[in-house]
Protein backbone atom coordinates (compact mmCIF):
# COMPACT_ATOMS: atom_id res chain seq x y z
CA UNK A 1 0.00 0.00 0.00
CA UNK A 2 1.23 3.67 -1.04
CA UNK A 3 0.17 6.49 0.44
CA UNK A 4 2.49 9.08 -1.09
CA UNK A 5 1.48 10.45 -4.60
CA UNK A 6 3.24 9.72 -7.65
CA UNK A 7 3.42 13.53 -8.83
CA UNK A 8 3.67 16.55 -6.10
CA UNK A 9 1.57 18.84 -8.54
CA UNK A 10 -1.08 16.29 -9.37
CA UNK A 11 -2.14 15.42 -5.69
CA UNK A 12 -5.28 13.16 -7.07
CA UNK A 13 -5.48 12.22 -10.40
CA UNK A 14 -8.39 9.95 -10.16
CA UNK A 15 -10.50 13.28 -8.44
CA UNK A 16 -8.48 15.45 -11.29
CA UNK A 17 -9.96 13.24 -14.32
CA UNK A 18 -13.60 13.17 -12.29
CA UNK A 19 -14.09 16.98 -12.46
CA UNK A 20 -12.85 17.58 -15.65
CA UNK A 21 -15.52 14.45 -16.82
CA UNK A 22 -18.07 16.08 -14.74
CA UNK A 23 -17.79 19.88 -15.74
CA UNK A 24 -17.78 18.67 -19.55
CA UNK A 25 -20.83 16.82 -18.87
CA UNK A 26 -22.84 19.47 -16.88
CA UNK A 27 -22.16 21.69 -19.99
CA UNK A 28 -22.81 18.99 -22.30
CA UNK A 29 -20.07 20.42 -24.68
CA UNK A 30 -16.53 19.35 -26.15
CA UNK A 31 -16.09 23.44 -27.10
CA UNK A 32 -12.34 24.88 -26.51
CA UNK A 33 -13.22 26.81 -24.07
CA UNK A 34 -15.05 24.36 -21.89
CA UNK A 35 -12.14 22.20 -22.26
CA UNK A 36 -9.71 25.18 -20.79
CA UNK A 37 -11.82 25.53 -17.92
CA UNK A 38 -12.13 22.35 -17.07
CA UNK A 39 -8.71 22.00 -17.08
CA UNK A 40 -8.25 24.49 -14.85
CA UNK A 41 -10.50 23.49 -12.70
CA UNK A 42 -9.07 19.65 -12.28
CA UNK A 43 -5.84 20.99 -11.86
CA UNK A 44 -6.76 23.90 -9.57
CA UNK A 45 -9.72 22.18 -7.10
CA UNK A 46 -7.19 19.05 -5.53
CA UNK A 47 -4.18 21.36 -5.45
CA UNK A 48 -6.19 23.80 -2.92
CA UNK A 49 -8.18 21.10 -0.92
CA UNK A 50 -4.89 18.60 -1.04
CA UNK A 51 -4.27 20.36 2.55
CA UNK A 52 -7.38 18.96 4.25
CA UNK A 53 -7.62 15.88 2.56
CA UNK A 54 -6.41 12.84 4.67
CA UNK A 55 -3.85 10.65 2.14
CA UNK A 56 -5.74 8.01 0.45
CA UNK A 57 -3.74 4.40 -0.59
CA UNK A 58 -2.59 4.70 -4.03
CA UNK A 59 -4.59 2.89 -7.10
CA UNK A 60 -1.72 0.68 -8.36
CA UNK A 61 -3.51 -0.50 -10.94
CA UNK A 62 -5.45 1.53 -12.73
CA UNK A 63 -6.19 -1.49 -15.54
CA UNK A 64 -7.25 -4.02 -13.32
CA UNK A 65 -9.58 -1.30 -11.34
CA UNK A 66 -10.99 -0.49 -14.65
CA UNK A 67 -11.98 -4.34 -15.42
CA UNK A 68 -13.38 -4.84 -11.76
CA UNK A 69 -15.77 -1.97 -12.05
CA UNK A 70 -17.46 -3.46 -15.09
CA UNK A 71 -17.50 -6.66 -13.25
CA UNK A 72 -19.27 -5.08 -10.97
CA UNK A 73 -21.74 -3.35 -13.27
CA UNK A 74 -22.28 -6.57 -14.83
CA UNK A 75 -22.65 -8.27 -11.34
CA UNK A 76 -25.13 -5.27 -10.64
CA UNK A 77 -27.11 -6.26 -13.34
CA UNK A 78 -27.78 -9.67 -13.00
CA UNK A 79 -28.27 -9.59 -9.39
CA UNK A 80 -31.05 -6.80 -9.51
CA UNK A 81 -32.76 -9.40 -11.70
CA UNK A 82 -32.25 -12.03 -8.78
CA UNK A 83 -33.49 -9.69 -6.45
CA UNK A 84 -36.47 -8.85 -8.36
CA UNK A 85 -37.46 -12.22 -8.31
CA UNK A 86 -37.43 -12.63 -4.73
CA UNK A 87 -38.65 -9.74 -3.63
CA UNK A 88 -41.93 -10.53 -6.18
CA UNK A 89 -41.90 -14.09 -4.68
CA UNK A 90 -43.65 -15.59 -2.17
CA UNK A 91 -42.71 -13.71 1.61
CA UNK A 92 -42.50 -16.90 3.55
CA UNK A 93 -39.82 -18.91 1.31
CA UNK A 94 -36.90 -16.10 2.16
CA UNK A 95 -34.35 -17.07 4.87
CA UNK A 96 -32.67 -13.60 6.20
CA UNK A 97 -29.71 -13.70 7.83
CA UNK A 98 -27.14 -11.67 9.42
CA UNK A 99 -23.53 -12.86 8.64
CA UNK A 100 -19.88 -12.16 9.44
CA UNK A 101 -17.29 -11.29 6.95
CA UNK A 102 -13.37 -11.32 8.38
CA UNK A 103 -11.77 -8.61 6.18
CA UNK A 104 -7.83 -9.13 4.95
CA UNK A 105 -8.01 -5.30 4.05
CA UNK A 106 -7.17 -3.32 7.26
CA UNK A 107 -7.16 0.56 5.64
CA UNK A 108 -10.87 2.37 5.54
CA UNK A 109 -10.73 3.01 1.60
CA UNK A 110 -10.56 -0.09 0.09
CA UNK A 111 -13.30 -1.10 2.90
CA UNK A 112 -15.93 1.35 2.03
CA UNK A 113 -15.02 0.40 -1.68
CA UNK A 114 -16.10 -3.13 -0.56
CA UNK A 115 -18.85 -2.52 1.63
CA UNK A 116 -20.42 -0.32 -1.19
CA UNK A 117 -20.07 -3.10 -3.59
CA UNK A 118 -21.36 -5.40 -1.52
CA UNK A 119 -24.31 -3.09 -0.79
CA UNK A 120 -25.01 -3.21 -4.55
CA UNK A 121 -24.75 -6.61 -5.55
CA UNK A 122 -26.56 -10.27 -4.97
CA UNK A 123 -29.31 -9.75 -1.94
CA UNK A 124 -26.75 -8.50 0.17
CA UNK A 125 -26.72 -4.95 2.15
CA UNK A 126 -23.84 -4.36 4.23
CA UNK A 127 -24.61 -3.20 7.75
CA UNK A 128 -21.49 -2.74 9.99
CA UNK A 129 -17.48 -2.71 10.20
CA UNK A 130 -16.41 -4.05 13.53
CA UNK A 131 -14.04 -3.01 15.59
CA UNK A 132 -15.36 -0.03 14.46
CA UNK A 133 -12.48 2.98 14.49
CA UNK A 134 -12.18 6.38 13.21
CA UNK A 135 -8.57 6.42 12.15
CA UNK A 136 -5.87 3.93 11.60
CA UNK A 137 -3.20 4.62 14.43
CA UNK A 138 0.38 4.25 13.43
CA UNK A 139 2.46 1.08 14.74
CA UNK A 140 -0.48 -0.63 15.81
CA UNK A 141 -1.32 -4.19 14.86
CA UNK A 142 -4.22 -3.81 13.06
CA UNK A 143 -6.71 -5.95 14.46
CA UNK A 144 -8.95 -8.43 12.50
CA UNK A 145 -11.93 -6.45 11.05
CA UNK A 146 -15.42 -7.92 10.34
CA UNK A 147 -17.94 -6.40 8.30
CA UNK A 148 -21.45 -7.61 9.34
CA UNK A 149 -24.14 -8.10 5.89
CA UNK A 150 -27.76 -8.65 5.81
CA UNK A 151 -28.69 -11.17 3.28
CA UNK A 152 -32.48 -11.57 1.94
CA UNK A 153 -31.90 -15.27 0.79
CA UNK A 154 -29.28 -17.22 2.92
CA UNK A 155 -28.62 -20.70 1.90
CA UNK A 156 -25.27 -21.33 2.31
CA UNK A 157 -23.25 -19.13 4.87
CA UNK A 158 -19.52 -20.24 3.75
CA UNK A 159 -20.25 -20.28 0.39
CA UNK A 160 -21.62 -16.35 0.21
CA UNK A 161 -18.88 -15.81 2.21
CA UNK A 162 -16.19 -17.52 0.33
CA UNK A 163 -17.61 -15.75 -3.17
CA UNK A 164 -17.52 -12.02 -1.27
CA UNK A 165 -13.55 -12.76 -0.37
CA UNK A 166 -12.93 -14.37 -3.89
CA UNK A 167 -14.94 -12.30 -6.19
CA UNK A 168 -14.65 -9.05 -4.59
CA UNK A 169 -12.34 -8.84 -2.00
CA UNK A 170 -9.07 -10.08 -3.95
CA UNK A 171 -9.05 -7.92 -6.86
CA UNK A 172 -9.33 -5.14 -4.07
CA UNK A 173 -6.43 -6.52 -2.75
CA UNK A 174 -4.32 -6.51 -5.95
CA UNK A 175 -5.21 -3.11 -6.99
CA UNK A 176 -4.07 -1.24 -3.67
CA UNK A 177 -1.52 -3.62 -3.22
CA UNK A 178 -2.26 -4.51 0.73
CA UNK B 1 -46.08 4.52 -30.03
CA UNK B 2 -43.37 6.53 -27.43
CA UNK B 3 -46.79 9.07 -25.93
CA UNK B 4 -48.46 5.45 -24.61
CA UNK B 5 -45.20 4.01 -23.15
CA UNK B 6 -44.58 7.21 -21.74
CA UNK B 7 -47.84 7.27 -20.38
CA UNK B 8 -47.46 3.40 -18.79
CA UNK B 9 -44.36 4.38 -17.64
CA UNK B 10 -46.00 7.51 -15.60
CA UNK B 11 -48.76 5.09 -14.57
CA UNK B 12 -46.16 2.74 -13.36
CA UNK B 13 -44.07 5.53 -11.21
CA UNK B 14 -47.09 7.21 -9.76
CA UNK B 15 -47.95 3.70 -8.47
CA UNK B 16 -44.68 3.20 -6.86
CA UNK B 17 -45.13 6.83 -5.03
CA UNK B 18 -48.60 5.71 -3.99
CA UNK B 19 -47.03 2.45 -2.03
CA UNK B 20 -44.18 4.29 -0.93
CA UNK B 21 -46.50 7.05 0.69
CA UNK B 22 -48.57 3.87 2.20
CA UNK B 23 -45.08 3.08 3.69
CA UNK B 24 -44.49 6.37 5.00
CA UNK B 25 -48.46 6.51 6.32
CA UNK B 26 -48.11 3.03 8.27
CA UNK B 27 -44.36 2.65 9.10
CA UNK B 28 -44.04 1.67 12.26
CA UNK B 29 -40.76 2.96 12.90
CA UNK B 30 -38.78 5.86 12.25
CA UNK B 31 -35.68 4.53 9.65
CA UNK B 32 -39.03 2.90 7.77
CA UNK B 33 -40.30 6.33 7.66
CA UNK B 34 -36.99 7.77 6.20
CA UNK B 35 -36.74 4.56 3.72
CA UNK B 36 -39.68 5.22 2.40
CA UNK B 37 -38.95 9.40 1.74
CA UNK B 38 -35.88 8.66 0.40
CA UNK B 39 -37.40 6.03 -2.47
CA UNK B 40 -40.03 8.62 -2.69
CA UNK B 41 -37.61 11.70 -3.87
CA UNK B 42 -36.13 9.04 -6.15
CA UNK B 43 -38.91 8.27 -7.82
CA UNK B 44 -39.81 12.10 -8.14
CA UNK B 45 -36.72 12.21 -10.31
CA UNK B 46 -37.92 9.41 -12.42
CA UNK B 47 -41.22 11.71 -12.89
CA UNK B 48 -39.78 14.54 -13.44
CA UNK B 49 -37.13 13.27 -16.12
CA UNK B 50 -40.29 11.51 -17.67
CA UNK B 51 -42.05 15.07 -17.62
CA UNK B 52 -39.54 16.23 -19.64
CA UNK B 53 -39.40 13.48 -21.88
CA UNK B 54 -43.31 13.97 -22.42
CA UNK B 55 -42.73 18.17 -23.36
CA UNK B 56 -39.53 17.27 -25.18
CA UNK B 57 -37.43 19.94 -23.69
CA UNK B 58 -34.45 19.13 -21.52
CA UNK B 59 -35.24 22.00 -19.42
CA UNK B 60 -35.78 19.66 -16.00
CA UNK B 61 -32.60 17.85 -16.14
CA UNK B 62 -31.64 20.45 -13.67
CA UNK B 63 -33.99 20.28 -11.48
CA UNK B 64 -33.70 16.57 -11.68
CA UNK B 65 -29.79 17.01 -10.29
CA UNK B 66 -30.85 19.25 -7.59
CA UNK B 67 -32.97 16.90 -6.21
CA UNK B 68 -31.02 13.69 -6.17
CA UNK B 69 -28.11 15.81 -4.69
CA UNK B 70 -30.75 17.61 -1.60
CA UNK B 71 -32.47 13.96 -1.30
CA UNK B 72 -29.01 12.31 -0.38
CA UNK B 73 -27.86 15.27 1.88
CA UNK B 74 -31.14 14.98 3.40
CA UNK B 75 -31.17 11.00 4.41
CA UNK B 76 -27.93 11.18 5.64
CA UNK B 77 -28.55 14.35 7.42
CA UNK B 78 -31.73 12.63 9.57
CA UNK B 79 -29.78 9.27 9.41
CA UNK B 80 -27.35 10.90 11.72
CA UNK B 81 -29.51 12.78 13.88
CA UNK B 82 -31.39 9.75 14.92
CA UNK B 83 -28.03 8.20 15.48
CA UNK B 84 -26.08 10.77 17.56
CA UNK B 85 -28.85 13.06 18.31
CA UNK B 86 -26.95 15.97 16.45
CA UNK B 87 -25.91 16.61 12.79
CA UNK B 88 -22.75 18.39 13.28
CA UNK B 89 -20.30 17.71 15.85
CA UNK C 1 -35.49 1.79 -34.15
CA UNK C 2 -34.41 4.35 -31.60
CA UNK C 3 -37.99 4.61 -30.61
CA UNK C 4 -38.37 0.30 -29.71
CA UNK C 5 -35.21 1.14 -28.18
CA UNK C 6 -36.66 3.72 -25.66
CA UNK C 7 -39.64 1.67 -24.85
CA UNK C 8 -38.34 -0.97 -23.85
CA UNK C 9 -35.35 0.78 -21.66
CA UNK C 10 -38.27 3.24 -20.20
CA UNK C 11 -40.34 -0.18 -19.21
CA UNK C 12 -38.16 -2.27 -17.99
CA UNK C 13 -37.05 0.77 -15.66
CA UNK C 14 -40.46 1.44 -15.00
CA UNK C 15 -40.62 -2.25 -13.77
CA UNK C 16 -37.80 -2.02 -11.56
CA UNK C 17 -38.23 0.86 -9.93
CA UNK C 18 -42.02 -0.07 -9.16
CA UNK C 19 -40.67 -3.78 -8.11
CA UNK C 20 -38.62 -1.93 -5.33
CA UNK C 21 -41.89 0.26 -4.32
CA UNK C 22 -43.63 -3.25 -4.05
CA UNK C 23 -40.39 -4.91 -1.99
CA UNK C 24 -40.71 -1.59 0.39
CA UNK C 25 -44.39 -2.61 1.26
CA UNK C 26 -44.66 -6.58 0.74
CA UNK C 27 -41.13 -7.46 3.34
CA UNK C 28 -42.40 -8.36 6.73
CA UNK C 29 -39.34 -6.21 9.01
CA UNK C 30 -36.92 -3.24 8.15
CA UNK C 31 -34.14 -5.04 7.02
CA UNK C 32 -35.39 -6.69 4.12
CA UNK C 33 -37.54 -3.63 3.14
CA UNK C 34 -34.25 -2.06 2.73
CA UNK C 35 -33.15 -4.72 -0.39
CA UNK C 36 -35.97 -3.57 -2.91
CA UNK C 37 -35.37 0.08 -2.61
CA UNK C 38 -30.95 0.09 -2.67
CA UNK C 39 -31.10 -2.19 -5.53
CA UNK C 40 -34.30 -2.40 -7.90
CA UNK C 41 -34.76 1.26 -7.51
CA UNK C 42 -31.26 2.13 -8.46
CA UNK C 43 -31.23 -0.19 -11.69
CA UNK C 44 -34.62 1.14 -12.48
CA UNK C 45 -33.69 4.88 -12.51
CA UNK C 46 -29.91 3.63 -14.48
CA UNK C 47 -32.17 2.03 -17.36
CA UNK C 48 -34.63 5.31 -17.40
CA UNK C 49 -32.53 8.12 -17.42
CA UNK C 50 -30.37 5.88 -20.31
CA UNK C 51 -33.30 6.00 -22.02
CA UNK C 52 -34.08 9.47 -21.44
CA UNK C 53 -30.13 10.21 -22.98
CA UNK C 54 -31.31 7.94 -26.17
CA UNK C 55 -34.42 10.15 -26.39
CA UNK C 56 -32.49 13.62 -25.79
CA UNK C 57 -29.65 12.65 -28.24
CA UNK C 58 -32.06 11.84 -31.18
CA UNK C 59 -35.02 14.54 -30.72
CA UNK C 60 -32.52 17.49 -30.68
CA UNK C 61 -29.60 18.54 -32.44
CA UNK C 62 -26.69 17.12 -31.24
CA UNK C 63 -25.70 14.17 -28.33
CA UNK C 64 -27.25 14.81 -24.54
CA UNK C 65 -25.09 12.61 -22.66
CA UNK C 66 -25.12 14.71 -19.33
CA UNK C 67 -28.39 12.36 -18.23
CA UNK C 68 -25.16 9.59 -17.21
CA UNK C 69 -24.02 12.16 -14.29
CA UNK C 70 -27.52 11.41 -12.15
CA UNK C 71 -27.38 7.83 -12.72
CA UNK C 72 -23.02 8.08 -12.04
CA UNK C 73 -24.85 10.07 -9.08
CA UNK C 74 -27.74 7.69 -7.54
CA UNK C 75 -25.07 4.12 -7.67
CA UNK C 76 -22.44 6.05 -5.62
CA UNK C 77 -25.23 7.73 -3.12
CA UNK C 78 -27.53 4.26 -2.73
CA UNK C 79 -24.99 2.49 -0.70
CA UNK C 80 -23.90 5.05 1.61
CA UNK C 81 -27.72 6.24 1.97
CA UNK C 82 -28.45 2.28 2.66
CA UNK C 83 -25.54 2.07 5.35
CA UNK C 84 -26.97 4.86 6.84
CA UNK C 85 -30.10 3.83 7.56
CA UNK C 86 -29.29 0.38 8.55
CA UNK C 87 -27.10 1.88 11.21
CA UNK C 88 -29.66 3.71 12.62
CA UNK C 89 -31.73 1.03 12.49
CA UNK C 90 -29.08 -1.13 14.31
CA UNK C 91 -29.02 1.63 17.01
CA UNK C 92 -32.55 1.68 17.79
CA UNK C 93 -32.23 -2.06 17.92
CA UNK C 94 -35.87 -2.73 15.51
CA UNK C 95 -36.84 -6.54 15.51
CA UNK C 96 -35.82 -8.77 12.46
CA UNK C 97 -38.24 -11.74 12.33
CA UNK C 98 -38.10 -14.56 14.08
CA UNK C 99 -36.61 -16.95 11.15
CA UNK C 100 -33.83 -14.47 10.97
CA UNK C 101 -30.16 -16.19 11.49
CA UNK C 102 -27.04 -15.43 13.20
CA UNK C 103 -28.50 -12.40 15.70
CA UNK C 104 -25.89 -12.73 17.95
CA UNK C 105 -23.67 -11.75 15.41
CA UNK C 106 -24.62 -8.19 16.05
CA UNK C 107 -22.89 -6.27 18.32
CA UNK C 108 -24.41 -3.28 20.26
CA UNK C 109 -22.28 0.12 19.05
CA UNK C 110 -20.64 2.76 21.33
Amino acid sequence: MRLDTRFKWLPTPILSLLLFFVWLLLNNSVSAGHLVLATILALVIPWITSPFRTKQPLVIKPWLAFRHLLLVLYDIITANVQVAILILGPNKKLTPGFVKVPLDLTHSMPITILASTVSLTPGTVSAEVYPWRECFTEGEKPKQRFLLIHVLNLKDEQALIDTIKERYEAPLKEIFQC
Amino acid sequence: MLDTVILIVFAMIGLSLLLNLWRLLIGPSVPDRILALDTMYINSIALIILYGMSMGTGLYFEAALLIAMLGFVSTVAVCKYLLRGDIIE
Amino acid sequence: MTEWIISILLLIGGSFVLVGSIGLVKMPDFFMRLHGPTKATTLGMASLLTAAMVFFSTAQSGLSVKEILISIFLLLTAPISGYMLIKSAIHHKLDSIERTQGKDNIEDDV
